[in-house]
């Protein structure tokens, strides 16, 4: 059974597996120099100053590879779901060659569980090495964009460390299962890609932030850790701020009034007062500005993630796609068990 | 005598549709049974139920003494030549091979291998380049080489050219005689079924209508000709299988366990061709709600 399923396997795992190793060779090449350069701007910015300006510089440069290679790591789990889960099972059903080897002395289960076991095992190699290669290579760049682009943060979470296998796996056992439901290939790919972007999408957004209680800040609206500002006449200032912990995932971030109810932005006078703002290149308020918010009684409540947690999150993320992987594997058993034919 | 396949009140429903319905038969061992009957007949359903394929509705099935596709044991005594005899295009014929060999304990590779040779195959062919009836012999070499005690083929001749088909039937049969296999083979060409099958089942319309070995159905089965009569009048053991008749002369296909004495008919021996196509069209009548008594042809 091992024999047949890798004779069936091995055109899509070469094909899939060269593409990886020709991408670890480009990353192996070129990963060394990166971070010597970054490592050496560091050393002389430290001794002459321009710290925030070689970091910007060095992220100016490199960022179109570096999202590129983000998008690399979270297409893998998504091509092996369109091209290794969706067709396993469907290929058969289409050329009638189900009824060809689940005639031989050996099971449907025992036939399920060699393909889902192997290619699964695959797909999370493929997704590991994937990941690996990316977060060894990005790792300068990640230190660079920590303020900006925390690892924390959506995009970069799915394309860093281990939560990678988690979706390949996933992804696997989903284009599979599809594949015994819809019993062709086609729409069973287009609703395996379909599924798995909703899933990706909707876990950051509403499921990840939950995971762990995030940590919940009441802090007074500073010159210092004022973020941003959206100012438009006629309406309140709407403020964000940030917290002091670098590369901390902000989940929300709101405006309170003295009576502690949550407001949409402070209502101060832009025209007369001390709120009327500057001209650039100066910022917009003045420290009488902050003082005057402040007196109102205005606050800012954050909640949020912080750096620490990452791992916590890796683990948290990976153990629930693998345990979705699973039941959807326990699904394609009951399924070929029972009704397909 | 041990029975291949025995089947009590078996049947098999899609959505609202029984595609099998209250079928009971015990075929012995040792025979090459034909199952013929018109396509849609739940030909292809009993034998997907007999390999494990389908899961039966109502009703129970054993192979062999055992459940269908129980287990790997169960599986390595029944070979199955699927419906237009699938194979993985994309493998070799001798990929096919190393496939048989890995996927069953009893694989006789020597066997498959002179099969292979015999039939002229080139190894190194890609299944999906061979023709059809090269195919079905890389099917059937399949079926035959893990050894099985029943070989179960579903209309495994039905897209061949009448050469291949000739040349296929043939080479099932010298396996079977060699092996010692018990054989059911479907198929809705009733003249293949009467050149190779020494037991016959006839289903229509998921019913079946008559089982039994060739020989004693010729036995059994009379054509009787004579003046025309109304053929509820004949004794009650002479069950009328079909009736038709002219101005002045009926013709009845009769089966009875007994010899007809009746100097008024002129008995004749009747072919198996006659015999199935009689209980097709009887059962086709049946559907349709009245069997006329008498039909007048003039």
């Amino acid at each position: 059974m091992i024999w047949l399923t890798w004779r069936q396997f091995r055109t899509q795992a070469a094909t899939v597996f060269a593409a990886l190793a020709a991408l670890a060779v480009v990353l192996a090449v070129t990963g060394p120099s990166l971070a010597h350069d970054y490592a050496a701007g560091i050393a002389a910015c430290t001794a002459h100053g321009g710290c925030s300006t070689f970091v910007d510089q060095f992220f100016n440069d490199h960022q179109t590879l570096y999202f590129g290679l983000v998008a690399i790591v979270m297409f893998v789990p998504a091509v092996i779901g369109l091209f290794w889960g969706a067709p396993l099972i469907t290929r058969e059903l289409e050329a009638g060659t189900h009824r060809l080897v689940w005639n031989q002395s050996v099971t449907r289960t025992r036939w399920l569980a060699t393909k889902l076991g192997l290619i699964g095992l695959a797909a999370t190699a493929a997704a590991g090495l994937a990941s690996l290669a990316v977060t060894w290579w990005s790792s300068p760049i990640d230190t660079a964009a920590a303020d900006r682009f925390p690892r924390l943060s959506p995009l970069l979470f799915d394309a860093r460390g281990i939560a990678p296998l988690g979706y390949a796996a996933f992804a696997f056992t989903l284009g599979v299962t599809v594949g015994i439901l819809i019993r062709r290939t086609l729409p069973a790919m287009a609703i395996t890609l379909t599924v798995f972007a909703v899933v990706q999408i909707a876990m950051p957004l509403a499921i990840r932030p939950h995971l762990i209680p995030p940590v919940r800040l009441t802090t007074t609206i500073t010159a210092t850790n004022v973020n941003g500002f959206l100012i438009s006449p006629g309406r309140p200032v709407h403020v964000t701020v940030g917290v002091s912990e670098p590369g901390a995932w902000i989940i929300s971030n709101q405006t309170i009034n003295a009576a502690g109810h949550v407001v949409s932005g402070v209502p101060v006078s832009l025209s007369t007062g001390p709120c009327v703002p500057a001209a650039p290149p100066r910022p917009p308020f003045s420290q009488a500005c902050f003082t005057k918010i402040s007196q109102l009684g205005y606050q800012q409540q954050v909640a949020y993630q912080p750096a620490g947690r990452f791992w916590a999150f890796q683990w948290y993320e990976t153990a629930i796609f693998l345990v979705l992987a699973l039941a959807l594997a326990g699904s394609c058993f009951w399924w070929t068990r029972r009704r397909l034919f | 005598m041990t029975a291949v396949i025995e089947t009590q009140r078996l049947g098999k429903r899609y959505g609202r549709r029984w595609a099998l319905s209250d079928c009971t038969l015990d075929i012995p061992a040792g025979r090459v049974v034909g199952l013929v009957g018109p396509n849609g007949a739940g030909k292809t359903t009993l034998l997907n139920l007999a390999v494990g394929q389908l899961a039966p509705t109502s009703g129970s099935i054993e192979v062999l003494g055992g459940r269908p596709a129980g287990g790997p044991a169960q599986l390595a005594k029944v070979g199955f030549v699927a419906q237009e005899t699938p194979t993985y295009a994309g493998l070799s014929v001798a990929d096919h091979l190393r496939l048989g060999a890995r996927l069953n304990p009893g694989w006789d590779a020597a066997l498959a291998s002179d099969r292979i040779e015999r039939l002229g195959l080139d190894p190194a062919r890609r299944a999906g380049k061979l023709s059809g009836g090269q195919r079905a012999q890389l099917a059937l070499t399949l079926g035959i080489a893990k050894r099985p005690e029943l070989l179960i083929l579903d209309e495994p001749v039905a897209a061949l050219d009448p050469l291949a088909r000739r040349e296929f039937l043939q080479s099932l049969m010298e396996a079977a005689a060699e092996h010692e296999l018990s054989v059911v083979l479907s198929s809705h060409l009733v003249a293949d079924l009467e050149r190779v099958c020494d037991y016959l089942i006839v289903l229509v319309d998921s019913r079946v209508q008559v089982a039994g070995e060739v020989e004693e159905l010729l036995a059994t089965h009379h054509l009787l000709t004579g003046a025309r009569r109304d053929p509820a009048t004949l004794p009650a053991d002479q069950h009328v299988i079909s009736a038709s008749h002219t101005g002045r002369q009926t013709t009845l296909l009769v089966r009875t366990e007994a010899p007809i004495h009746d100097p008024a008919w002129t008995i004749s021996q009747v072919s198996l061709e006659d015999l199935i196509l009689a209980y097709l069209s009887q059962s086709a009548d049946t559907t349709r709600g009245h069997r006329p008594v008498l039909e007048v042809h003039k």
